[in-house]
């Protein structure tokens, strides 16, 4: 079946049905949407960009009382029981001092001190590396990327030094106690460096945790855990989320157990499987999926991309037979294919089909 | 000044025949009547430049044509009003995304290219509307690519960071990533032995970026003919730069690497001290590094109003003292090089090339679907792209 998947269109509805899509041999893409879009108008070029909405969770009753939050606020939240607990930790990284740019540190400085939150100058290699090196000698170091898109200066540190660290050292020596936190995904108006979702290059990295949360409730908990976690974790904040996503988030500390994937929505015929701001479009899925085909999903939110939870997107599938995999990163060594492989190989092959789905060609 | 009798014949001509237009004269010396009042060239006297590791500074008495004058106005009332008008695009929703303006740096660009050639190489990060059009590229283009239209510079698939031309390599979004660049194409200059250089241009934020450093020490060891500059308008995004630099002395910066502090508002001064580092390079001698101390009115990008992290004051007090534009303006003046009529005319014509380039930029189409894979890679034939699920692929033309 195929997966209704949202496109960058200009001039075309947002809603693709699924009659549009043809199976079987390869058909242009863009013919079939040329046709199904109505003539392009030049005077008022609206653009439609990615369109998802996202769906709160219930609010949830066992970490105490909730109060009203958007996802940057559930970060500072977060941060700031961090601070207060622990007086080894740090939040550095460009203009956390005023707030940050997407305001996830708005009050940090003035509440803890400029020792405990600082910034930094534009050096992610450099940001990152410091990161290190604090960790290492017994600071809880958050170290904020600006932009995901940005973290590649950093990249040999982090895949060289901090996630081997433990491993080199016979255990001796360990940054267990860096988080490096960065926004991540499309937002719309992103285009080349401001849209990426590079978890897959650190898939590839044993020795680093990479984690993506899909809502507030989830960003606050597993980011608290990935500061717990006493290995460097990677935190990929959906940056579309930040203001968009509004829930019921608890006012305590709580933290959401690491590679544990989510089992969203129960269901029979078709495993659906996504992290991040796609969860809430696979939601949508799995309903027009119910309403126009009559097929239920069973949905699970991914959340520890690195390591990720086998065990329960298998048991799924075994139940279902069928595996969906989507994400906004490109198709080709997008994290999808590690699922879908790992999968045809884990349950037998003659019961399971699996497809991936990006938003991103090539 | 004009000679006796020229100017008795003039003022006979004035009185006697009211109705004579002097742009029809049939005498050589009635037509050259309304230039031979002014001056055709003057010499100014510009701000030294600081020093390091140089034993001598660029010069201080400098020449300036009326042609040149009007050249330098005219080019930077452009990239002024091109820059307004974007901002004002921007704020329709017009142009969408990233947007960073250029305006009161403009004696930078124009400086620059004043001391070098078109076919020597220069690259920059993403305020690189400026040079987009000091390069050889058109407003129309500019803005085109702006607005993300298919007469745009890159096809209107780059948008505003994404500006190239000949002998221009854009247009970087990534901080400090062009610097390396810069140098590899200096190191192919040097190679082909074409005596050109290249210049590569990077704001304070990047100076503290390691990969400048990389270049800074290439360059040195292998004598590259390449200029690099820091345009330093005092804030990295909303850090000043006392905040982000153990040392502002960015101009010291490349330490084995001679340089130059320039005052960036005064077109001659960037003039000159880049024709003394293009000297510096073509003769062999290797890298330079030039800081231009220079401000821009707008924030950092649209997104940033500017005002959170320096007063209005201190923006008020930079155009009213420090405007490049207003400060060869009353060079001219006051030297008798233009009159102020000439210079309105100048700003119509350009505000006329503006509103036509907004005019194309809002109406012309979008690139076509079709083109939405082409590019990514070279291939001889046709490349099937995947697309975004099992199904479906694109074409992509290269």
């Amino acid at each position: 079946m195929a997966a209704a998947a949202r496109f960058f269109v200009r001039g075309a509805r947002s809603k693709l049905p699924i009659s549009g899509v043809v199976p079987g041999p390869r058909s242009s893409f863009a013919a079939a949407l040329l046709k199904l879009s109505p003539g392009s108008s030049s005077r008022t070029q609206r653009r439609h960009a990615a369109h998802f909405t996202f769906q709160a969770d219930p609010e949830p009753t066992q970490y105490g009382p909730t109060t009203k939050m958007n996802m940057f606020q559930s970060v500072t939240s977060a941060l700031d029981h961090t601070l207060a607990s622990d007086p080894t930790a740090v939040i550095f990284g460009e203009d956390v001092a005023f707030g940050g740019v997407f305001r996830c540190t708005v009050g940090l400085r003035d509440k803890y001190g400029k020792d405990r939150v600082f910034n930094t100058p534009l050096c992610e290699q450099g940001i990152v590396g410091f990161g290190i090196g604090a960790a290492v000698a017994g600071a809880t170091a958050i170290a904020e990327i600006q932009f995901a898109d940005y973290i590649y200066p950093a990249f040999d540190q982090i895949v060289n030094e901090a996630a081997k660290y433990r491993y080199r050292s016979g255990n001796l020596f360990d940054c267990g106690s860096l988080t490096i936190r960065a926004p991540w995904g499309c937002v719309g108006h992103g285009s080349l460096y401001h849209s990426q979702s590079p978890e897959a290059f650190f898939a590839h990295c044993p020795g680093i945790k990479v984690v993506i949360p899909r809502s507030p409730v989830q960003a606050k908990g597993l980011l608290l855990s990935c500061i717990a976690d006493q290995n460097p974790c990677i935190f990929f904040e959906p940056k579309i989320l930040y203001r968009a996503a509004v829930e019921q988030v608890p006012v305590e500390s709580y933290t959401i157990p690491l590679s544990q994937a989510e089992v969203l929505q129960e269901g029979s015929d078709v495993t659906l499987v996504a992290w991040g701001t796609q969860i809430h479009v696979l939601r949508e899925v799995a309903n027009m999926a119910q309403e126009k085909l009559g097929v239920s999903c069973e949905l699970i939110d991914l959340q520890t991309i690195l390591p990720w939870d086998v065990e329960t997107v298998c048991k799924s599938v075994v139940k279902t037979g069928r595996l969906v995999i989507s994400h906004e990163a490109p198709i080709t060594g997008g994290f999808a294919a590690e699922i879908s492989s790992t999968v045809q190989v884990s349950v037998c092959h003659r019961c399971v089909r699996t497809q991936r789905v990006s938003m991103r060609v090539y | 000044g004009s000679s006796p009798l020229v100017v008795l014949l003039n003022y006979i001509q004035l009185k006697i025949s009211p109705f004579f237009s002097p742009r029809q004269g049939a005498a050589a010396v009635v037509s050259a009547r309304t230039y031979a009042d002014f001056t055709t060239q003057a010499t100014f006297e510009i701000k030294k430049c600081d020093i390091h590791k140089l034993d001598e500074a660029p010069a201080t008495q400098v020449v300036m044509t009326r042609d040149e004058g009007l050249k330098y106005y005219r080019v930077m009332q452009t990239i002024r009003r091109m820059e307004l008008k974007a901002d004002q695009l921007y704020k329709q929703k017009i142009i969408r995304g990233f947007c960073h303006l250029y305006d009161g740096q403009e004696a930078c660009a124009v400086g620059i290219e004043a001391g070098i050639n078109l076919t020597d190489h220069l690259i920059t990060a993403y305020r690189a509307h400026g040079y987009t059009y000091t390069r050889g590229g058109t407003v129309k283009e500019i803005m085109a690519e702006l607005t993300g239209r298919r007469g745009g510079i890159a096809k209107g698939k780059g948008g505003s960071m994404h500006m190239y031309t000949k002998n221009f390599y854009g247009g970087n979004g990534i901080v400090g990533a062009q610097v390396p660049l810069g140098a590899g194409v200096a190191l192919a200059c040097q190679y082909q032995g074409n005596n050109e250089l290249s210049v590569s241009l990077y704001g304070d934020g990047a100076a503290n970026q390691g990969q400048i450093f990389e270049t800074y020490n290439m360059a040195a060891l292998w004598k590259l003919p390449a200029i690099f500059i820091c345009e330093n308008n005092r804030y990295g995004m909303g850090t000043s730069v006392e905040r982000s630099a153990a040392s502002t002395d960015y101009y010291k910066r490349g330490d084995y690497i001679p340089g130059l502090r320039v005052d960036g508002m005064d077109v001659l001064c960037v003039r000159e001290a880049t024709k003394f580092a293009a000297d510096h390079c073509r003769s062999g001698k290797g890298p330079m590094l030039m800081e231009l101390q220079t401000y821009r009115y707008h924030g950092h990008s649209m997104s940033d109003p500017g005002v959170s992290y320096r007063t209005r004051e201190e923006i008020q007090e930079v155009r009213g003292k420090s405007d490049p534009i207003s400060l060869l303006k009353d060079r001219m003046l006051s030297n008798n090089m233009a009159s102020v009529e000439e210079l309105k005319e100048i700003d119509v014509s350009v505000r006329k090339e503006i509103e036509d380039a907004a005019q194309f930029a809002t109406t012309d189409p979008e690139p076509p679907l079709e083109e939405l894979c082409n590019h990514i890679f070279y291939n001889d034939a046709d490349l099937e792209v995947r697309g975004t699920n099992p199904w479906t692929t694109l074409k992509s033309v290269s």
